[in-house]
């Protein structure tokens, strides 16, 4: 996973609220075997016309937003499935850090595993972001993880949260895996106590 | 004397194998489904760190999303869903998980097949690749969707890192009226807390209304809790429960099922444990739910009428509305009731047990489906195939026009032949009707499957209490 520190960057403003994980990659292009590639078809249903062609009037259609890192959303950004395509297709289209209100949990939980970083910011800030969003790139907006702000054109700086762990693991880059496997004597300890209960039969043999 | 706790904080505890400074848990892991379409990345990323998968005896894997519902000796035609279902078989042979193929009579739907066959038993801590995981919190269990990376972690490492969850109660009384199901409970669970309303938290349904519920039913509600937003939903187990579990292939047995019984009457929630949140709804006061727009909080009784967005104050609200209206292709004020429809789709993790199966052929027998109505049924499993093929009902269905199928997600989610076309609008007894979720274009109204059965006969949306 690519680490996360600073970034600066143009910011696309998607006035929605309630984007689901089908608008942001619809099902049918969940048949890859891969991560890669996906960034084509994100946001698919409202890039596209039905022949194919690109819609003008789609945000990141339009060329100030084409190169956008940063997205502004509406609350409840990313509702719906689990699947992981939908950071994987935001990523490989060049997001690396989504703005709102608030976010559905799986999709919130899957950006952390993928090097975006989503960020929390009230109404009222993302608001002022979503119109400083709008100047396309003459306005750049700063995120610096370490400092936990995020900072408009004109210099004002929003503080946002993140959970510690999830920030140094964003930070420096980390395998969850490799951490947990860390703990793999505390994971042996809880297996001896618990595994062959009663009520836990293994499935042997389907 | 102990705190009181609710049951998501009794198998919460029960499962935590480490705590970090911050609050961030390594959390054990019980069962582990896997389907095709999550799964792929995540066994080339244990391939790729030469990681294996730690318990295999606790882990199933079924094909069920991108698979045909038609002639299935033929194979899979298309060619990137059958590259999909390979990459599963040569994922499961190469790290020993267990697997129920294509071809057996136990395949179906995953959150289907986990209660069926024994393998969600209550008090586990069950995932899957697949945000209707709630569905298995109907037997007790805390069951929740993850992404693909945590797929891959839990493959490698049997647990998940995790912070605990908030606790809601959603208390239902009452009893349900003829023609009503639990399916309009959910439904008006989500109209009412909205489709965040649960965000960050884990719901326990309660209350007589739910107690009322067979285990199909528990699992409807239970189903659709991701709908409103929540990470998992919970049933307390009760006889009903352990009824249902007695006896399932996977199930303890003798002595076993008794002791563990003695454990899963211990999960329940304490007399007065505290919850974050509680909402109340009176199911004697329901009426058969339809959704008119494209996010499942937008739902209203079908004797009532779409909205009018130029009544919201909320000037985003206000255009969210009105996008949703034209791509629905509705009108503000129309009654939902007598608006024609095309499809009809009776199947999915919320409707296509065998429950709801007899429910809908119970209002098809002996009429016909409407003309210009293309409808189908997909069981949720093949074994709910055969049981409503030796009772009679695919009969009734098949008689009255329907399409008969095999078990899959079918028409649920546009990545299999079975699709809406665009402008199609459908009845479905699904769980989301997003912008394109039956297939670009595709209009979904979420119903039950009485009124879904009932809108295939009428040839619109109608209520089912006027058809007895
Ligand atoms: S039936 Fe629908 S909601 Fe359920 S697992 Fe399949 S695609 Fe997902």
């Amino acid at each position: 996973m690519e680490a996360f520190g600073r970034l600066e960057a143009v910011a696309a403003p998607l006035r929605m609220a309630n984007v689901d994980t089908d608008k942001i990659i619809p099902a049918r292009f969940l048949k890859t075997i891969k991560r890669s590639g996906l960034g084509v078809h994100a946001f698919a249903g409202l890039r596209y016309r039905e022949d194919g062609s690109e819609n003008p009037d789609f945000v990141l259609n339009k060329d100030k937003y084409r190169r956008a890192k940063i997205l502004v959303a509406g609350e409840n950004f990313g509702c719906g499935s689990s699947r992981e395509h939908a950071p994987w297709a935001l990523l490989d289209f060049g997001i690396r850090c989504v703005i709102a209100p608030s976010f559905a949990d799986i999709f919130f939980n899957n950006c952390f595993k993928n090097g975006i970083l989503p960020i929390v910011l009230p109404e009222a800030e993302c608001a002022a972001l979503m119109d400083d969003a709008d100047s396309g790139p003459n306005a750049r907006i700063i995120v610096d993880l370490a400092a936990q702000t995020v900072s408009r054109p004109d210099g004002e700086a929003f503080s946002f949260e993140i959970d510690p762990f999830r920030k140094r693991c964003l930070l420096e880059g980390l395998d969850d895996i490799g951490l947990t496997l860390e703990k793999a004597g505390s994971i042996d300890a809880y297996e001896a106590d618990h595994v062959g209960a009663p009520w836990l039969p293994s499935i042997e043999q389907v | 004397m102990a705190e009181a706790r609710t049951m998501f904080d009794k198998i919460w505890a029960a499962h935590v194998v480490d705590r970090m400074p911050d609050g961030t848990c390594i959390l054990y892991i019980d069962r582990h489904l896997v389907h095709e379409v999550t799964s792929p990345q995540a066994f080339e990323g244990l391939r790729a760190a030469g990681r294996g998968v730690r318990r295999a005896d606790a882990t199933i894997a079924v094909a069920d999303h991108n698979v045909p519902t038609e002639n299935r000796a033929a194979g899979i035609a298309e060619p990137e869903s059958a590259l999909q279902v390979a990459t599963l078989e040569r994922n499961v042979r190469e790290f020993g998980v267990p697997y129920i193929p294509v071809t057996d009579a136990r395949q179906g739907i995953v959150h289907i097949i986990g209660p069926e066959q024994g393998i969600s038993l209550p008090g586990m801590t069950i995932v899957c690749g697949d945000s209707h995981t709630s569905t298995h919190g109907a037997v007790g269990a805390l069951a929740f969707g993850i992404g693909t990376s945590e797929v891959e972690h839990v493959l490698a490492t049997q647990t998940l890192l995790q912070k605990p969850a908030k606790n809601m109660l959603v208390r239902v009384d009452g009893v349900l009226p003829a023609g009503c199901s639990a399916k309009d409970i959910i439904l008006a669970v989500i109209g009412k807390i909205g489709t965040a309303g649960g965000t960050g938290h884990v719901i326990e349904y309660a209350g007589g209304a739910i107690e009322a519920l067979d285990m199909a039913g528990r699992m409807t509600v239970c189903n659709m809790s991701i709908e409103a937003g929540a990470r998992a939903g919970l049933i307390a187990p009760d006889e009903v429960t352990f009824d249902y579990v007695r006896g399932r292939p996977f199930a303890p047995k003798g002595a076993a099922l008794e002791r563990a019984t003695e454990h899963w009457r211990s999960l329940v929630s304490d007399a007065g444990a505290h919850y974050d949140r509680v909402v109340t709804l009176d199911a004697s006061a329901l009426v058969p739910q339809v959704t008119w727009g494209t996010s499942p909080e937008t739902v209203v009784p079908i004797t009532g009428h779409v909205p009018d967005p130029a009544a919201e104050p909320d000037a985003g609200k206000r255009a969210q509305m009105e996008r949703m209206l034209q791509y629905m292709d509705l009108r503000p004020g129309q009654a939902l009731a007598g608006t024609k429809i095309d499809a009809v789709f009776i199947g999915s993790c919320t409707n296509a047990r065998i429950e709801d199966l007899r429910v809908a052929a119970g209002v098809v027998r002996g009429r016909r489906v409407a003309d210009h109505v293309r409808a189908m049924v997909v069981p949720g499993s093949g074994l709910v195939k055969a049981q409503a093929e030796a009772e009679g009902l695919a009969k009734v269905f098949t008689d009255a026009g329907f399409d008969w199928r095999e078990a899959g997600c079918s028409m649920c989610l546009g990545m299999n032949p079975d699709k809406l076309k665009p402008g199609e609008r459908c009845a479905s007894t699904s769980n989301r009707n997003f912008e394109g979720r039956q297939g670009p274009g595709g209009r979904t109204h979420l119903v039950s499957p009485a009124m879904a059965a009932a809108a295939a006969i009428a040839g619109a949306l109608t209520d089912v209490r006027e058809m007895a």
